[in-house]
């Protein structure tokens, strides 16, 4: 099976990996699994005071299409308001990296780490 | 001889529909009926029982390889109770359960980068006792209390616990090398 170039470029130059100092601002953090293999993923959002993601990191134990895709997610949500960032579907990643169908919940891990990051900002700012 | 296939596993091999069963007697039943289905035997019958005791002997290997192992049998007992495990689509692990993930998968990426065998070879006894005791409160769930949704975040949280298992074996073998 051909991966595209995407992909492999993805997994094999991940952007933004890593973790936040505990101590910065606007810090979000998603933690979600994926039980049918195992996967573990870390994706933080860094919020600035206008809402608005300045930046993005994740950390990923799982297979290169996992890997490719939380850095192709780190990549999209900067920029983005956290409701804009709310609005990227699994689909368009899996599209984006070209995934063979069997990866697909790897697109989907990564949709749901959004969820889970927004989550986790709105919880701390209820306010 | 013929085999039931409209029957369940257990019911195969005539073991009473829980998780926590006699492992000697499935090896026995298995070696029993798969002794009697095996193809061999219908060698010189005509080709449709041929296909018969194909079928058999496939029905016999699947049901001794699902009950066979404590997660795969889990999953199946909850299948026979209708309950979706949510393997492909529950991602919402608890946070506390996924950071304890994480910390594992990195002590475990520290270890093989550092060559650190004995660390692994620790790293493995702990999580073998860890999974020991969620086999433990898995066959609670499942055979005593019957709840069956507790059992089937047991059952996602095992599938973490075995890739782990996986993980720290290969960086072993890695490492013997």
């Amino acid at each position: 099976m051909a991966y595209s170039e995407k992909l492999l470029d993805h997994y094999e130059n991940p952007r933004n990996v890593g973790s936040f100092g505990k101590e910065e601002d606007g810090i979000a953090t998603g933690m979600v699994g994926a039980p049918a293999c195992g996967d573990v993923m870390k994706l933080q959002i860094k919020v600035g005071k206008d809402g608005v993601i300045e930046d993005a990191k994740f950390k990923t134990y799982g297979c290169g299409s996992a890997i490719a895709s939380s850095s192709l997610v780190t990549e999209w949500v900067k920029g983005k308001t956290i409701d804009q960032a709310l609005e990227i579907k699994n689909t368009a990643i899996a599209e984006e990296l070209a995934l063979p169908p069997v990866k697909i919940h790897c697109s989907i891990l990564a949709e749901d780490a959004i969820k889970a990051a927004v989550a986790d900002y709105k919880k701390k700012h209820q306010d | 001889m013929s085999v039931d296939l409209s029957q369940d596993y257990f019911a195969l091999f005539g073991l009473p529909r829980r998780f926590f069963i006699d492992d000697a007697a499935l090896e026995a039943a298995w070696h029993e009926l798969q002794s009697r289905v095996h193809p061999d035997r219908y060698a010189h019958l005509p080709d449709s029982e041929k296909r018969m005791s194909m079928q058999w002997a496939t029905r016999v290997n699947e049901g001794f390889a699902t009950l066979r192992k404590p997660l795969s049998r889990a999953q199946y007992l909850l299948e026979l109770a209708g309950v979706d495990s949510g393997l492909e689509t529950n991602t919402a692990m608890s946070p506390e359960f996924l950071m304890e993930q994480m910390e594992w998968r990195e002590a475990v990426e520290e270890a093989r980068e550092a060559g650190e065998m004995g660390e692994l070879e620790q790293l493995h006894h702990r999580l073998r006792q860890h999974a020991r005791e969620v086999l433990g409160g898995l066959a609670h769930q499942l055979d005593e209390a019957r709840d069956y949704a507790a059992a089937a975040d047991t059952v996602r949280r095992l599938m973490f616990v075995e890739r782990l298992q996986h993980d720290i074996d290969e960086a072993l073998e890695a490492l013997e090398e």
